[in-house]
């Protein structure tokens, strides 16, 4: 109990919370690098797993690409690429990248390959091109996995970026790391709870996210015919 | 930084360094395997608990959820103080992050066990814990081991992260190489992970086609 009194006093001393090693700055530190990197690499997923989701081909891939992403150690793959990129923003920023790829393409591909065939059937039968059916029917439907992807990817990036102090980037992970190094428990434990904070409210935020986009496209994948498909678009 | 023309694996160095590079390999498979077994013993009376009253699911979803969201090197911060930096602090984080995985696989299998064997279980008299031991438990089996596998592949990363508590394993050749701008250390221990993790997952492969002749396989 007296050392969480050590960790409150840590928290509430203002000079912790100001300047250029403050908390505040730190977070938005943490956040534009985590930020950066999952809008980079759904750039780069999305348009993969769209596409192979259209035209269903590619399964065992899309598959395995998740299974290697997984097997690659986070802390290995930001250490490799500080030997490539040197310290600071750039190397984490581009591990982030390649460990936030893989989830987004794999749940993306899922989504729109499992799209029922009678739904794309309706819509083609509507007399939708293959690019209509692919944006106003199968993304919508596949949008609940495709943020399940995003959420799987910024948890992760987020929980990662902790690591990115090991090689003198910013961010949360600065408290811990240097807490464990000057020994000062108080100020790892407070830069753990910040940093577990902050990704726990983003699984959640997220989460309502997904429900919400799932919802919705529940009552798409229900419709059966082209009219009822027809009233489910516009609504 | 490096200087240009460092070889990205100095193979004399591997060469003076083959029972340093065995050891950590060794604690590395150590720590994981404690963890899993551990995760194991923990989460399978959690998903029968679930299974059976499926009011605890949310919440053992729930906390083992947030867990798992945790960043890891945050878990082991929080428990620095009680636990020190020692294998404790190092296997109750990792511990802690198979559970999810396990718990979710476990009842999915429990869950997709067929109403007929159940029936036939039923009509055979059996109480609902042999039902359980002899019918349910079984036939869950592939589920379990593909949590298994899950778990064990993502446990092998992280064992990589307890090195910055001071717990050996192929992180700690990682810390080394990093620590010293040295490469070759930082390559050899990445990829022996890596190695381990797809030896693991073919291994647990191997396993379940032992241990379930019956299933029907593609």
């Amino acid at each position: 109990m007296e050392f969480l009194g050590r960790v409150v006093e840590w928290l509430t001393t203002a000079s912790h919370w100001s300047g250029s090693g403050g908390i505040v700055h730190r977070v938005v530190e943490h956040l534009e690098l985590s930020g950066a990197s999952v809008a980079t690499a759904a750039l780069v997923a999305m348009p993969i797993g769209l596409v192979f989701g259209h035209i269903r081909r590619g399964g065992v891939v899309a598959v395995n690409v998740a299974n290697v992403g997984r097997a690659i150690p986070s802390f290995a793959l930001l250490v490799l690429a500080q030997n490539v990129f040197g310290i600071g923003f750039r190397p984490a920023y581009v591990a982030l990248v390649a460990l936030a790829v893989p989830p987004i393409v794999t749940n993306t591909f899922i989504g729109v390959r499992d799209v029922d065939v009678d739904v794309r059937e309706a819509a083609r039968g509507m007399g939708m091109s293959g690019s209509q059916v692919l944006w106003r029917v199968e993304l919508p439907l596949a949008l609940p996995l495709v943020i399940a992807g995003l959420r799987t990817a910024a948890v992760n990036v987020v929980a990662t970026a902790t690591l990115a102090a090991l090689i003198a980037g910013g961010g949360l992970g600065r408290f811990i790391v240097d807490g464990l190094a000057q020994r000062d428990s108080p100020q790892a434990f407070s830069g753990a709870l910040l940093v577990a904070l902050l990704a726990v409210a983003i699984e959640v935020t997220l989460g309502a996210v997904q429900r919400r986009a799932r919802v919705r496209s529940a009552t798409v994948a229900r419709v059966q015919g082209e009219e009822e498909l027809a009233d489910a678009l516009k609504a | 930084m490096l200087a240009a023309g460092d070889p990205w694996v100095k193979w004399s160095w591997v060469a003076d360094h083959r029972d340093v590079i065995w050891n950590a390999t060794r604690q590395h498979v150590e720590l994981t395997v404690i963890a899993i077994v551990i995760g194991l013993l923990i989460a399978l009376p959690l998903s029968v608990l679930s299974f059976r009253a499926r009011r605890f699911y949310g919440p053992v979803l729930g906390v083992t959820g947030i867990l798992y969201t945790i960043p890891s090197l945050a878990l082991f911060a929080f428990l620095i103080p009680w636990t020190g930096l020692s294998r404790t602090t190092a296997e109750i984080g990792l511990v802690g992050y198979t559970l999810l995985i396990l718990v979710r696989n476990i009842v999915t299998g429990l869950d997709g066990v067929p109403e007929d064997a159940k029936e036939a279980a039923r009509g055979m008299g059996f109480t609902p814990t042999r039902q359980l031991l002899r019918v349910e438990l079984p036939l869950a089996v592939p589920a379990i081991l593909a949590g298994v596998r899950i778990a064990t592949v993502t446990t092998i990363g992280l064992v990589t992260v307890t090195a910055l508590i001071g717990q050996g394993g192929l992180g700690a050749l990682i810390l080394d190489g990093l620590y010293r701008d040295f490469r070759t250390p930082e390559v050899v221990g990445a990829a022996l992970s890596v190695g381990l993790a797809v030896l693991a997952d073919v291994s647990l492969i191997v396993v379940e086609r032992v241990v379930t002749p019956w299933a029907v396989r593609r």
